[in-house]
Order: structure tokens, then sequence, then C-alpha cells
């Protein structure tokens, strides 16, 4: 029973991690300057899809193939920003909303056009495949190089934002972007640039999700809820909140699923709307 | 006398940033008074605690003898208390008579009513237009908010907050923004409204100030420096140097 | 300015909205009048029956969809609430019709006042939560509560059947005499009459001083308050009628079809509401009517096409609405209109 608890506990960690990898860009240029993107996790399929034909077509290896992933989807986000979103900036909610869920619709129908609707899947690694025993529950490996990965990517984003130059401007334009402005801060270059590297971790997020969820063109959607759920409860703007919501959905997800499968994901939902009801601006956010 | 509008330690701070302190004033009825001070004194602050757009940390504000403290921004405009804000709060796409003429109807407590035609609610119409008329807006009545002219915007400003029928009304830099030749209109305006009004203007203009209001608040990093008439603030040393020495305009 | 003339003029005068303006009542009763293009478009919903037999039950299908966007265009074209789970409402509003007739009885009047009933209900609770947000935390909210009560519906097989639909769906003719049958006429004739009658209702409101409240609350939630006006109570007003009307059309869908699907209650249906409203014009009245018949129309003609590839066209139709006709179609005619008479729209 305590074991089963443990690996429910484990797998609901390492789902989270890849739900936080593909969360905490959302999270900080939403915060930062307040623009509704639901087309994030279009980016996330596109890294995924890059990688797909990386490894399964051209034969790379796996983790070759990631910096590659992330690099696309950075890629794209910076050309999407600046050619269509920089004009909705000042734009409604609604328009915002609207525009970007016109945008996943097109991305989702080019995807299926070239990929077709099948869910893909593709061959990792050996070294990757398998489970390890530990104190009597077994550990699978992918989840553990997937928990370890998204512990450095932490450790690297929290120390970029604290310790360098460009994460105080960062962290300036997030708190009060018409004060930093005015401190002579060139918010949209660092928002472009944040922008780039959310939408290449939730590249790099895509990616390595094919392994544990698989990867068809309705990506962009199903996990545009959890996405969005880990950035409303976690709070705008918020690194370390993004993480404890991520974590802690996907725990309950997995619990849920374990559980009570009866359920479904109705667990999931009445969570984020009882919080967003506690707390609005989510557990860290503003005000 | 009694007061009208009163404050008691009214105080206010966020995080370590302290923009009110101590906050007591006493406004009796029908005079004109002017807060002045530095930019970031907390005047407008003030006025946001006043009406019930900030929540105080301490302190009491009392209508008459009511303690509306704890009462909702909107429950307090019922009351009688009404203000403008600095920058246009407008309805852009209403005309300037829709803008007025929902004022009166919250007031007449119909505005829930949907089964009725808005036309048939000639009453309301005619008091809003007459409102607009008194302020020489009646013209320009039809057209969008957006539309018209800022220093006629100004105008609308006040148009709303009279069409509540406060008893006190707090007009936040009424003239702000508008030019010289349009600020004239403006005051006019202003001077005419009546004598059983208790009002409260920001200003930073010390000729407006010393022309229109009968007593004189100073406030200053959060407090009040000190109050008195016109003659009295003018003499004051402490005033000369922390505001009235700085150049002004006009 | 000689091209189309005649038309040009016949075009003005029909949707000619103020005379010489007088005073402020005969201004105000201009805004309030009924346009000769409106009465010539309810008369013109009457044609189907004669000119398209054929296609009575696609029109019943589209007076529904219209009228579940009117709902929708009060709350979020009138109020300023963007809602991503109005469907919501349709699905307790259908589910309760087919429940309705599945234990109880089939007369549809009745299951319309009922599902009319609980969908008001249901939309006055989740009223009082929903007006305290704005922004992102309104989305998700909307979207959450949405995909609560569709997992609900989901999860609870004894009752609604689950995925599978509802089973046993059974309506009686209306007013025991007009059958619901596959060539839609009664379908059509009942459809559009509770459009109309709703219609009228939504009409009222908008033009009444509660409508002129809403406006400005869109125009300026902040002030609000400060002219002594309950903003919230509104909210919650408006949304409790929104819901009502929203359960009277997923009502008629459960009479006209005699079928309720879980799909109800999808965030495919929130969404496709919310394109439909938007492409035809939120806040303008007609604006979900026009967008319905544009969109079920494309959709019946082009229902050979796989769902991924409508998509693609409805994103980039989006994508097209939002730069460079955002108030849409109605709100680029009005413009059109406008310069046609000479002055700013």
């Amino acid at each position: 029973m305590l074991a089963s608890l443990a690996g429910v506990l484990f797998d609901g960690f390492a789902y989270g991690m890849l739900l936080f990898l593909l969360s905490v860009g959302l999270s900080v240029t939403l915060g930062m300057m307040n623009f509704v993107n639901l087309a994030h996790c279009s980016f996330a399929m596109i890294g995924g899809y890059v990688t797909l034909t990386l490894t399964n077509s051209l034969g790379w290896p796996f983790l070759a193939s990631l910096p590659a992933a992330f690099l696309a989807a950075a890629a794209a986000s910076v050309v999407l920003e600046r050619t269509l979103y920089r004009r909705l900036y000042r734009a409604s909610d609604l328009d915002q909303c609207l525009f970007t869920i016109g945008v996943v619709f097109v991305s989702v129908a080019v995807a299926a056009w070239i990929y077709g609707t099948i869910q893909q899947s593709i061959s990792t690694p050996p070294y990757l495949r398998g489970s390890v025993q530990f104190m009597g529950i077994s550990f699978a490996v992918y989840r553990l190089f997937l928990v370890a990965f998204a512990l450095v990517i932490t450790v690297v984003l929290v120390a970029l934002l604290e310790y360098t130059r460009f994460g105080a401007q960062v962290r300036a334009a997030v708190d009060n972007p018409r004060m930093a402005r005015g401190l002579g801060i060139d918010v949209d270059r660092a928002f472009m640039v944040t922008f780039a590297l959310g939408g290449g971790l939730a590249g790099l997020g895509g990616a390595l999700a094919i392994e544990v969820v698989g990867l068809d063109p309705g990506f962009a959607f199903t996990y545009l809820v959890y996405v969005l759920i880990v950035v409303a409860v976690g709070g705008l703007g918020s690194i370390g909140g993004s993480f404890l919501a991520a974590a802690v959905l996907g725990i309950s997800d997995m619990a849920g699923k374990y559980y009570f499968p009866w359920l479904g994901a109705f667990l999931i939902y009445l969570v984020m709307v009882g919080l967003l009801m506690w707390r609005p601006a989510g557990l860290f956010g503003k005000r | 006398m009694s007061a009208v509008l009163s404050t008691r330690g009214l105080a206010k701070r966020f995080g370590s940033l302290v923009v009110a302190q101590d906050i007591a004033i006493s406004l009796p009825q029908g005079v004109r008074y002017a807060l002045i001070g530095p930019n970031g004194a907390g005047k407008t602050t003030l006025i946001n605690l006043i009406t019930g757009m900030l929540r105080p940390d301490a302190g009491r504000v009392l209508l008459g003898e009511d303690d509306i403290t704890s009462l909702r921004a909107d429950t307090r405009v019922k009351r009688g208390l009404a203000r403008t804000f600095q920058i246009n709060a407008l309805f852009p796409h209403l005309s300037a008579l829709e803008s007025v003429t929902i004022a009166v109807c919250e007031r007449q407590g119909c505005a829930g009513t949907w089964w009725k035609r808005l036309p048939g609610y000639r009453d309301a119409i005619d008091e809003a237009h007459g409102i607009l008329s008194s302020l020489r807006l009646a013209t320009d009545c039809y057209r969008l908010t957006r539309e018209l002219a800022y220093g006629q915007q100004r105008l609308l400003e006040i148009a709303l907050a009279l069409a509540t029928r406060p008893k006190v009304l707090l007009l936040d830099e009424p003239a702000a923004g508008v030019p010289k030749d349009e600020s004239a209109q403006l005051f006019e305006a202003i001077a005419e409204l009546s004598r059983d009004l208790t009002v409260l203007f920001i200003e930073h203009d010390m000729n407006v100030v010393f022309r229109f209001a009968s007593r004189i608040i100073v406030m200053v990093g959060g407090r009040i420096l000190v109050e008195g008439s016109p003659d009295e603030i003018a003499r004051n040393a402490e005033v000369r140097s922390v505001y009235l020495g700085k150049a002004h305009h006009g | 300015m000689a091209a189309g003339g005649p038309f040009r003029e016949a075009l003005k005068r029909m949707t000619a909205a103020d005379p010489a303006v007088a005073g402020p009542l005969q201004y105000l009763e201009a805004q309030v009048r009924w346009r000769r293009i409106e009465i010539a478009f309810w008369l013109a919903t009457l044609l189907p029956f004669v000119v398209t037999p054929a296609y009575l039950q696609l029109a019943s299908q589209i007076a529904i969809t219209a009228l579940f966007a009117l709902s929708l265009d009060l709350i979020l074209g009138y109020a300023g609430i963007v809602s991503l789970g109005h469907a919501a409402y349709f699905g307790v509003g259908a589910y309760t019709a087919g429940l309705l007739s599945k234990h109880f009885w089939g007369e549809p009047l009745s299951g319309l006042a009922a599902a009319a009933l609980l969908s008001g209900l249901v939309g006055y609770a989740t009223s009082h939560i929903i007006v305290r947000f704005r922004h992102l935390a309104l989305i998700m909210l909307t979207l959450g509560l949405g995909l609560l009560l569709h997992e609900a519906a989901n999860s609870a097989h004894f009752l609604t059947g689950g995925a599978d639909g509802l089973q046993g769906v059974r309506i009686r003719p209306l007013l025991e005499t007009f059958r619901f049958d596959l060539y839609g006429r009664a379908a059509y004739a009942y459809s559009l009459a509770v459009l109309f009658l709703v219609f009228l209702v939504a009409r009222r409101l908008i033009h009444s001083p509660f409508g002129l409240a809403l406006r400005a609350i869109r125009e300026n939630a902040m002030r609000m308050p400060a002219i002594g006006a309950p903003s919230r109570a509104h909210l919650r007003k408006i949304y409790t009628i929104s819901a009502v009307m929203a359960g009277i059309a997923g009502a008629l869908l459960t009479h006209t079809t005699s079928t309720v699907s879980l799909e109800v209650l999808s965030f495919q249906r929130s969404a496709d509401v919310l394109v439909i409203l938007i492409l035809g014009g939120a806040g303008r009245l007609y604006g979900g009517i026009l967008g319905a018949i544009i969109y079920m129309v494309a959709r019946d003609q082009f229902s050979g096409i796989n769902p991924q590839y409508w998509y693609f066209w409805i994103g980039l139709l989006l994508i097209a609405v939002v730069m460079f006709l955002p108030n849409g179609i109605l709100g680029g005619l009005a413009k059109i209109t406008a310069r046609w008479r000479g002055r700013r729209p």
C-alpha cells in the first residue's frame, strides 16, 4: 500500500514536472505583459513534432534532438511575437483570447495535415528505458530523467532571474512594467527574450512529453487546460508558484486516476475553481 | 456648526510606504475647501479613502453623524458623497446625455428596471438634460463622450457627480489638463455650484485656490501639515518652504 | 458617389437611426424605435417555410443557435463578461428537458419552463462567483465551471447516460397537434416563435434603464460605484437572465431533435457560440443571429470536410476578425453606413 502510494506520488511529481516545463513560460509572460496567449501549447506541440521528425525520420539521437526542439519552438515564438502578437498588447482580454485561439486552431490543423491525426510515439534510447528498484519501489528511468531535467532547469531559471542583470530586468518588468520603462529598461526586448525562452521551454516540454503521454495534434488543446490551471493557480509571473502548482496538479491528477477513477478530471477542475475563488491572483500572484 | 464630512485618524500604508497618517478633517456645510500639497502627498489617496475606493488601515469616516467607514463605495454615494476623477473616468461610447441619465436613474433606483423603455422615464431624462444645460453641455449632449473636447469631458465628470445630488462633492484636480482658454468656463461652473453643497477640491494652481477656496488644507507626505484661511496659509512659513516656495503654474 | 445611388438611398432610409433631433426625449426615442430593416428581417425569417422547405430542420437549428448566441451577447456584448463556458447553461436546459420527458412527461412547453427555471437557478448560483472576478481569473473560472459540469455529466452515467447520451427521450407533439418530424415544420415554427419572443424580451431589456446601466458597466466598470451603481447586483441579474435564455435554447434542441448528447456541455459548444457572436458582432443585438446564420449555413455546406480543416478556416477567420473587423460584421456594416451618411461611426 505504501509502496503504491510512493509510486503514485513519484509518478505524479514527474508528471507535474512536465507540466511545470510546459507552463513556466506562460506564467512569466502573462505576468509581464498580461497577454493572454492561449496558443502557448502550440509551441509545445512544435517542439514535440520537431523531436519526432528528427529521431524517427532522420535518426538523430534523442538527447540531441532536445536542444533542436527548444530552438525551433523559441524561434517560432519570436516570429509570432514580432509579426502578430505585438499589435495586440493593448487589445482587450477577449480579443487576445480569440486571436490566440485562432492561432491554436490553425496550428492544430497544420500539424494534422503534415503528420496526420494518429498518436505518435518515439523510441527512447535504451539507457532511458526500464526502471530501477529503490527501497522496494520501482522508479521508471525516464521519469527519473524527467524529474532531474526539470529540477536542473528550475535551478538555472531561478539563477537567471536572481543573479543576472537580465533577470533583474525581467523581475522589474513583471512587477511594474510602466515603472521599469521609466527606469530605462527595454521592456519590449526583455519581453521578447522571455517569450522566446518560455516558448522554447514549452517546446522542450512537448518533446519530453512524447514518451509519457504521446503526441497528436490535439496536444495543443488538451494540455492547454492543464497549463492554464497551473498558471492561474500558481500565480502569474511566479516561477515558484508554477512549480508548486504543477507539482500539486500532477500528483492530484495521478492520485485521482489511481484511487478515484470514476471522478475523472472532476477533481482537478474543482480544485482549480476552489483555489481561484480563494485567491483570484493565484497562490503567489501579484496583489 | 456640525460637520457634514469628517474623518478621524485615517491611516493607510502599502507595505512600508505610508500614504496616509492620522488624517483628521472636519468640513462644515457650504464651505469651499481646497486641498493642496506637493505631488505624492496623498491627496488623491485621501479622496479614495473617504469615498471607499480604498480601505483604511485605521480611522473612521463620518458623513454628518453617521459612520460610513464600513459602507461600500456605491452606498456612500447614495448617502450624498460624490467625487470626480483626476483622469477622466467616463463612458467613451455613451453620449453625454446617456451618461448623466444613467447616473440619475441609479439615484432614483430605477436602473434595475429591465421591462420598461428608457424614453418612458421622462423626469430622469429632463433632469439629466437640465444638469447638462447648467454646465453648458446641452448643445453637445447627444455626441459620444469620446468625441467631446477635453474641457467638455471635464465638465461631464462634474455633471456625473452632480447627478447623484450629493451633499458633499470632492473634486480631484477638476481643471487638470484643460487648456487655459477652456478652464475659465469650468471654474465658472464650479463657482455657480449651490451654496448648500460642501465642496473640497484638489488643485495645484494657486490663483484658482485663492480665488475659490474659503479654507485651505495642506498635505505633505501623507499627513496634514496645516489648515487655515487663505491668508493664514499664504503667511505660513512652513507651507511656503514646502510648497509655495517652489515654482507653480500661472 | 454616383454608383449604387438608389440602392444606397434605400438602405440609408431603412437603417436611419436619428431624424433631426428635437430634444432629449426624441433622441432617446430614436435609439429605441423599430427600424424598417428589423421588421424586414423578421418577415424574412418566414421565408424558409415557402422558399426552402427542405431545409426547415437546419433552419430550426440555426434559430436555436441564434438564441444561444443572443444569450451570450447579453453578458459579453453588453455587460462585458468574457465567458468560455456558457454551454453549461445550455446543457443544463437540454438535460432538464430530456430528463423531464424521460421520467415524467414529454410535453414541450412545460419542459421549456422547467429548463428555464433550472438553468436560471444554476446561473443565479454561479453568478455570485462570476461577478467577483475580471480578466484571466474570470476567463479561467468560466472555463473551469464549464469543464466541471461536463465532467460531472460524463461521470453521472445513471442520470445522464454519460458519453452515450441520454436514452429514452420522448417528446410529445407541440400543443398535442404538431409533431416534431424529419420535415422540421413544427421544429422551425416552434424554434422561431420562441426565438422571437425571447428576442423581444432581450430587445426591451437593452433599451431599458437596466440595459443602459449594463453598457455603462462595460464602458467603465470602475466609474459605476462612483455614481451609486451596485455593479455586482446588476451583473448577477443579467447573468441569471442570460442563463435562463441559454437554458431555453438547450431545451429547444432537445425538443426538436429528441436527443441529448454530452456535447451540449462541451467546451466546443462554448467556443463555437463565442466565434459565432464575434463573427456577427457583439453588442449589437442582431450579431448573434447573423453569425449563427452564416456559421451554420457554411458548416452545412462544408459538412463533408474533415473537422480538422474546418477549424483551420475558423482559426484564420478568428485572426482576421480580430485584426480587421473587431466589431464583427455588423460593426463593419455600421462603419460603412455611417461613412455613407458622411458622419463618423
